[in-house]
C-alpha cells in the first residue's frame, strides 16, 4: 500500500514507523535489562511507543480511505518503512540503549507539542497524549544518563562512548524533505527543522549536568527517512514480522 | 569437574551471578507509598531497589501505578521505617483484644459523616 496517495497519511504513518521500530527495539529488552524496576520501566516505555503508532497508523489508514495498522505494522517491506536510522540502532549496552531513548525523546517531545496544534480533527488528540508519554520517556533517559555520565569511570565512558556514537544520527531528524515541508505549510503537520533549538536546549541541560561532553556534529548519517536503512531493519523486521507472515491474520 | 551438562551450566550461571553481584553493589531499598484516585490517605504497596530518591520515585511509577489509578507517590528510605519487635506482640497488641468497647459500635453514624 505504499506509496501514501495523501501526504498526511504519508507522514503520520513516517512517525508511527518511527515509534513502532524503536518500541520494537525497547522491547527486546524484555527479561534482560539490569534490574527488575527498569526491565518493567522499559516495557512501560515500549508500549507507550507501540500505543502512539497504533494511533498514528489508524489515523493515516483513514486519511487515505485505505489499509489497517496490521498491514501497515508486519506485512510492508524494508523500504517501506520510513523511520530515522537513528531507531534502528542495535541496543548495545545499557548506556546505548538510554542514550539513543534520550536522542529520540528529546525530539519527539517538542515536535508531539507542535504537531497538537495540527489542523486536523484527530491528530491533535493523538498529539498530546503522546507528548505527555515523551515528556516522562525524556525525563527518564534524562536522569538515567546523568547518574551514568557522573557516575562511576566505566559508566562515564560508556555513556559518552554511546553519545559519541549516535550523535552522526541526530541531523537526519531535523532535515526536512519535501514531504515534511508540504504538511507544515498546510497546516497538519510540523517541520522538523523547526525543533533543533528545543532538542539542542533539552540536551546540553543533561549533559551538562552528566559532566559529559557534546559530540562535535559531522555531516551525519540519512537515508531511512526516504527507505534506504542500515543493515539493522532487515533483522528487527525478520523478527517483528515472522508471526504475522506464517500465520496470515492469527489473532490471540 | 562437574560431569553433565546441567551441572556445568549451574556452576556457570552461579559464577556469573556472582560476578555481577561483585561488580555492583546493592542499590537502597524503598518503601512505596501511592494515594489511589478514589482513596483518603497513601496506602504502602510494596518496595524496591534504587541508587537515588528521583530513580526511586520513577521506578515507583513505573512499577506500581501502570493501570492509572494514582494520584500521588511517596518513596521512603526502607532504612528509616522504625520497627515494633515482633517478639514484644503480645505485650504491644494483646491488651486490646479484649476491650470491645474501644470499638465505635455502640452508636450509629449518621450518613451525613461520610467516610469514617
Amino acid at each position: 500500500m505504499q506509496p501514501f496517495s495523501d501526504p498526511r497519511a504519508a507522514w503520520l504513518a513516517r512517525l508511527g514507523d518511527a515509534t513502532l521500530i524503536l518500541g520494537h527495539r525497547l522491547s527486546e529488552w524484555l527479561s534482560r535489562a539490569p534490574t527488575l524496576e527498569e526491565d518493567i520501566a522499559m516495557a512501560n516505555l515500549s508500549l507507550d511507543l507501540i500505543g502512539q503508532t497504533r494511533a498514528f497508523y489508524v489515523r493515516a489508514c483513514e486519511l487515505e480511505g485505505a489499509g489497517d495498522e496490521t498491514t501497515l505494522a508486519f506485512r510492508r517491506a524494508e523500504p517501506d518503512y520510513r523511520n530515522p536510522l537513528l531507531v534502528e540502532q542495535p541496543n548495545g549496552n545499557f548506556a546505548d540503549t538510554i542514550a539513543r531513548h534520550l536522542l529520540f525523546s528529546a525530539y519527539a517531545a517538542p515536535l508531539y507539542e507542535r504537531l497538537a496544534a495540527s489542523n486536523d480533527v484527530e491528530t491533535p488528540g493523538i498529539a498530546t497524549r503522546s507528548s505527555r508519554e515523551m515528556a516522562y520517556h525524556l525525563r527518564h533517559a534524562g536522569e538515567w544518563m546523568i547518574r551514568l555520565g557522573d557516575g562511576t569511570a566505566e559508566s562515564r565512558d560508556k555513556a559518552q562512548a554511546a553519545l559519541d556514537d549516535l550523535w552522526p544520527y541526530v541531523p537526519e531528524l531535523f532535515e526536512a524533505d519535501d514531504l515534511d515541508r508540504e504538511v507544515a505549510a498546510s497546516g497538519f503537520g510540523v517541520d522538523p527543522s523547526t525543533l533543533r533549538d528545543d532538542f539542542d536546549a533539552a540536551i546540553d541541560e543533561t549533559i551538562a549536568r552528566a559532566t559529559l561532553r557534546k559530540p562535535a556534529e559531522g555531516r551525519g548519517q540519512r537515508g531511512g527517512k526516504s527507505g534506504q536503512h542500515s543493515e539493522y531493519l532487515g533483522h528487527i523486521l525478520a523478527s517483528m514480522q515472522f508471526l504475522q507472515r506464517a500465520y496470515p491474520d492469527a489473532r490471540w | 569437574m562437574p560431569q553433565n551438562t546441567g551441572e556445568r551450566q549451574s556452576v556457570l550461571l552461579n559464577g556469573l551471578f556472582e560476578e555481577a553481584h561483585m561488580a555492583e553493589p546493592p542499590s537502597p531499598l524503598w518503601e512505596v507509598f501511592i494515594r489511589p484516585r478514589n482513596g483518603l490517605a497513601h496506602r504502602h504497596v510494596g518496595s524496591l531497589h534504587a541508587h537515588d530518591a528521583e530513580m526511586a520515585l520513577q521506578a515507583a511509577r513505573d512499577v506500581y501505578t501502570r493501570r492509572g489509578e494514582t494520584l500521588s507517590i511517596w518513596v521512603v528510605p526502607s532504612s528509616a521505617v522504625i520497627a515494633s519487635d515482633p517478639g514484644e506482640k503480645d505485650m504491644m497488641f494483646e491488651p486490646t483484644a479484649t476491650k470491645i468497647y474501644r470499638h465505635p459500635t455502640f452508636y450509629e453514624v449518621p450518613d451525613e459523616v461520610g467516610h469514617m
